[in-house]
């Protein structure tokens, strides 16, 4: 049997891997701009980060339809979280619970996702956006609930006018979608009250 | 992916998933609680679970506590400050049982804090998380009864009724007389109902280094608070909100600034006023502060629920 056929391990211990990982999750979210490690030691399918197959391993299941890029729909990551969260891929951003996006690749636009509804603004999508670096690019300023004054990040590998997208998405506050940025086994999260500015 | 943990003494039968709860659950609360600190105080509708115990009594609380409690947490419980009282030793119990974490009375060293109408008075730090038990989640419910009208009013803060009703309390009383459940307003959007605290501990609420989680059971709603969120209690230019407490000091402890409550210690008109927070005082006691009636009490608590304290005169007549 060719191994490429074959899908990978997921969680070991469920139970406690899932808990460690929301905690981190939980504080991602609440502390805007902290990095957190999600890492419960596991092994992700090809195109995805540890903390992205974690985090999906942790929050996703049959309630929750996935977006995925086409080639990693169709790949090796579509299969492993088909197969150990039991949720849908769909095809349209705006019907996905959860979705994962390249921070480089042009298209998705955050627009193009759920950002909830005005009576319903929980009902968005959470989007987890894979970059190259958690520094080294621009640096951003960050400001809201979860950030005592100001936290400064400079997440690497993001397309031209990303910020001005999630500056966009605030704007809309409550509506909108919450990102988490990450990279190898750290999350960083940027939820929809996060206001954005560049560092002075 | 179930999971099953045996009972202690029990090695052969599987009981329960770990902290009582099934993983979907889990996710479902998880995911909810993410929703809730994305969207400061919006109430996340949740899928309530049956919990062995009635509604009423703490159950959202639970839910929120066992979706994030894990084996290296330390959970304390408080009821109306308390770490004595009924509800408090059952759910503490609860947990000890379910999910095998450590617990604690002590302020300072609990990660978890499952509260029922109080924040404590040693004040909470980065990492901490302060779960309430929330009976109304909806501050406009007792003005608007329809769920569809309170939902339009949140998403077009529509909030004048909740301001009229402020108002009335001064036209009536002279002052704003809501002494609890004070409506607040988080991050200048949503009105928000803190639970049943006293608005004595309403600035607490706001620019608090802790993660505060909201879960009411029987009305399957979840909200939160991150850390260093903006929170202020509704009030008018005129009729700025003030907090209030009864004008005594702590008959045990001696404190000047912490919320008391009033225990009455015989049938002619002898009272006292001690601590709410059980923790704080035994802490303060412990450094040597002593009140009014300082001497050998144990804990205010423990004295308010004694018959020694209700009737000193008549022990030898029992």
């Amino acid at each position: 049997m060719a191994t490429d056929t074959l899908i990978g391990a997921g969680f070991t211990d469920p139970v406690f891997q899932s808990q460690a990982a929301f905690r981190a999750l939980l504080v991602a979210l609440s502390e805007p701009g902290t990095p957190q490690a999600v890492s419960g030691g596991v092994a992700p399918p090809e195109g995805l980060h540890a903390a992205t197959a974690t985090t999906l391993l942790t929050l996703a299941d049959y309630e929750t339809p996935i977006w995925l890029p086409t080639a990693l729909r169709d790949g090796p990551a579509g299969a492993w979280l088909r197969f150990h969260c039991g949720a849908a891929l769909v095809e349209e951003p705006r019907r996905a619970a959860f979705a994962v996006i390249d921070g480089a690749a042009p298209a998705p636009r955050l627009t193009d996702f759920d950002p909830g509804s005005d009576q319903f603004p929980d009902r968005s999508t959470t989007i987890i956006v894979q970059c190259a670096a958690f520094h080294g690019g621009g640096t951003v300023t960050l400001a809201g609930p979860g950030i005592a004054t100001r936290r400064d990040i400079a997440p690497a590998g993001l397309r031209p006018g990303f910020w001005a997208e999630v500056a966009g998405n605030n704007a809309a506050y409550p509506l909108g979608v919450d990102l988490l940025l990450a990279h190898a086994d750290g999350v960083i999260g940027l939820p929809r009250s996060t206001q954005i500015g560049k560092a002075a | 992916m179930t999971v099953h943990q045996t009972l202690p003494g029990d090695e052969t039968s599987p009981a329960y998933n770990y902290a009582y709860l099934d993983e979907q659950t889990k996710r479902m609360i998880r995911r909810a609680l993410l929703k809730a600190v994305a969207v400061p105080g919006y109430q996340v509708p949740f899928g309530s679970r049956e919990m062995p115990l009635a509604r009423g009594w703490g159950t959202g609380g639970i839910q929120v506590t066992a979706a994030i409690i894990g084996p290296q947490d330390t959970l304390k419980v408080i009821d109306q400050g308390a770490d004595d009282t009924t509800n408090a030793v059952s759910i503490r119990r609860f947990f000890q049982r379910t999910a095998g974490v450590a617990t604690t009375e002590a302020t300072m060293d609990a990660t978890i804090i499952q509260t029922r109408h109080r924040i404590p008075e040693t004040p909470l730090t980065e990492g901490q998380i302060l779960v309430y038990q929330v009976p109304i989640p909806e501050p406009l419910r007792f003005l608007e009864p329809r769920e569809t009208e309170t939902r339009k009013m949140h998403e077009l803060e529509e909030y004048g009724l909740m301001h009229v009703k402020l108002y009335e309390d001064i036209a009536r009383h002279g002052q704003i007389a809501t002494s609890y459940a004070y409506p607040v307003k988080v991050e200048g959007h949503y009105v928000m109902d803190p639970s049943p605290i006293p608005k004595f501990d309403n600035p607490k609420l706001s620019g608090n280094p802790a993660t505060q989680l909201f879960g009411a059971g029987r009305e399957q709603r979840i909200y939160a608070l991150p850390p260093w969120t903006d929170v202020v209690s509704l009030d008018f230019d005129d009729h700025p909100f003030e907090t209030s407490k009864a004008p005594h000091d702590c008959d045990l402890c001696g404190a000047k600034d912490s919320y008391l409550d009033e225990v009455i210690t015989d049938d002619e008109g002898g009272r006292m006023f001690v601590c709410s927070d059980t923790d704080f005082c035994a802490g303060r006691r412990a450094e040597g502060h002593e009140g009014r009636l300082g001497g050998d009490q144990k804990s205010s608590k423990t004295f308010a629920n004694s018959f020694e304290g209700i009737w000193p005169a008549t022990a030898g007549a029992r």
